[in-house]
């Protein structure tokens, strides 16, 4: 499958932690929509995009074993959600850290990194994680 | 609106078949519903096939016209179509057929769920069970479903004090309940402590509490003709049937450890009924995590969800007998197929033809699929009258 578009499209949301910010409700999302789920109709054309801090703290998270093909030389490796300062909740992997001292509360910060490798040709495709702060 | 009854059940056994390929498992189980209700592919005015992932797992798509086509049927015309909800896709059919019924559009519909899922590998396959997740805002960044059910699991003990032992004791039900049905996957007994300590698949769930990669297929038959249903040995009446959605990641949620869209079509589905939740005798819930059992068992419960599993009424010959086919985890999860099973096993029991896992004097049956973890929901309920 190839994903050059649709990686070029979201390059700016994964490089910068991009999200979107409903003008009616004044609520902040992340992934950003287009749509907002509250105001619904009443936010169309109102969605402005606003970069996260990056800062947050965890929220919830495990220690992945079993991992998909694309990771399997990084397991075990920790997937989370981080509560983010401005909000929103983000699922993303904890790097350069011993996953056995990962608690819940914990604070952290985006750092962008190499996330997959496409195909053959070997695109790299970068996006945010997080490391302890 | 007229009443709709499920005048014919067939499964195929769910498990790695090798030999078997998805059209085949497709019209074994068609055909033995249609057996099972007396009646003749000209009697069918629709069929509706779930499916969940058949272009990943198989590279095939359109394959409900595949379907009707290699059950011999294509000559009669009769207009197929694939209904996919994710994981709920079975339940998902199921509805879409009971409405279809009821409005008077059509008078009779085969409804099948199928899934082959082993002619890939297993890392193959968990990548594909993933595709029901956010492509580009989880999976990208190396969330497997099992991870995601594992961040439900870490939250709920902290926030509410669940114990391991509290959902670990789900896949002890589903097994035990599994070993009494013959169709089962798998037919071992387990213990909390295999459950436990079993290889880690994102912590603290380990393979266990994870629902098998299984092939698998099962139909009923559904009609709202008078002449059929009162020459079909043994009909059950489709009560209601109730659909919900929610966010589709855990992220966009407000709490990721409770399932709205649950709690919203179980309740639907109950108004729908004209019944309340004590009248109904037993469950089939979606337990392709063990987490995501409990958390439906406490939408439907609240709080004495964990009291009564640790009074061990969740069994057969208890007082809240739940998965008593053994459930996704045990009896087996060809995703789309699990909720049309879970029809079957309702029928079976409703008939009072389950043997040593009959629940006694069942009147009312809920059944539950979902999709993702809490995005799809479906609720169905049978009954005798």
């Amino acid at each position: 499958m190839s994903e050059v578009p649709r990686f070029w499209r979201e390059a700016k949301h994964r490089y910068r932690l991009v999200g979107t910010r409903c003008e009616n409700c004044n609520t902040l999302y992340f992934p950003p929509r287009d749509i907002c789920p509250k105001c619904r109709r009443e936010s169309v054309g109102k969605m402005r995009e606003e970069e996260l801090s990056g800062e947050g703290e965890i929220y919830s998270f495990t220690i992945v074993h079993d991992g998909l093909e694309q990771f399997k030389l990084q397991v075990p490796y920790v997937m989370a959600l981080i509560k983010t300062k401005e909000g929103p909740l983000v699922t993303g992997q904890i790097v350069d850290c011993d996953p056995s001292e990962i608690k819940i509360g914990m604070n952290v910060r985006s750092v962008l990194r190499k996330v997959r490798t496409e195909g053959k040709s070997g695109i790299l495709q970068y996006g945010y994680k997080f490391e302890l702060k | 609106m007229r009443d709709v009854y499920v005048v014919g059940v067939g499964t195929t056994r769910y498990g790695e078949l090798w030999d078997q390929s998805l059209r085949d498992l497709a019209s074994e189980a068609g055909l033995r519903a249609l057996v099972d209700a007396g009646l003749k592919a000209e009697d069918i005015d629709a069929l509706y096939g779930a499916n969940t992932s058949s272009g990943q797992f198989i590279d095939q798509e359109h394959i409900a016209a595949l379907i009707s086509d290699y059950s011999g049927i294509s000559e009669l015309g009769i207009p197929s179509i694939r209904i996919e909800a994710g994981s709920a896709s079975g339940g998902a059919a199921l509805h879409q057929a009971f409405l279809a019924v009821k409005s008077g559009q059509y008078d009779t519909i085969a409804v099948g769920g199928v899934e082959k899922m082993t002619d890939v590998p297993s890392e193959v396959a968990n990548e594909i069970i993933g595709g029901s997740l956010d492509a580009e805002w989880e999976t990208f960044l190396g969330a497997t479903e099992p991870s995601i059910a594992a961040l439900i699991a870490r939250r709920h003990e902290y926030d509410r004090g669940v114990k391991r032992e509290n959902y670990a004791i789900l896949p002890v039900i589903s097994h035990k309940h599994a070993s009494m049905n013959e169709t089962s996957h798998f037919k071992n007994v387990i213990k909390i402590d295999d459950v436990i300590n079993a290889s880690l698949v994102a912590e603290p769930l380990t393979v266990y509490d994870t629902a098998p990669v299984s092939d698998g297929a099962s139909a009923v038959i559904i009609t709202s003709d008078k002449k059929k249903i009162k020459s079909a040995s043994n009909p059950i009446k489709i009560k209601s049937s109730s659909m919900a959605n929610d966010f589709l990641s855990l992220h966009d949620r407000n709490r990721i450890d409770t399932f709205k869209a649950v709690k919203k079509s179980t309740s639907k589905a109950l108004e729908g009924a004209g019944i309340t939740l004590e009248k109904v005798d037993g469950f089939e819930i979606h337990d392709s995590y063990s987490i995501a059992g409990l958390i439906q068992l406490e939408e439907l419960f609240g709080k004495e969800a964990l009291r009564m599993s640790e009074n061990g009424e969740y069994y057969y010959d208890s007082s809240c007998p739940i998965n008593v086919s053994g459930g996704l985890k045990a009896h087996g999860n060809p995703l789309g197929a699990t909720g049309v099973y879970q029809a079957v096993e309702a029928t079976i029991q409703l008939r009072g033809n389950a043997g040593l896992r009959q629940v006694k004097d069942s009147r009312n049956f809920m059944i539950h699929n979902m999709g993702g973890l809490g995005t799809t929901s479906v609720t169905t309920i049978l009954g005798v009258e």
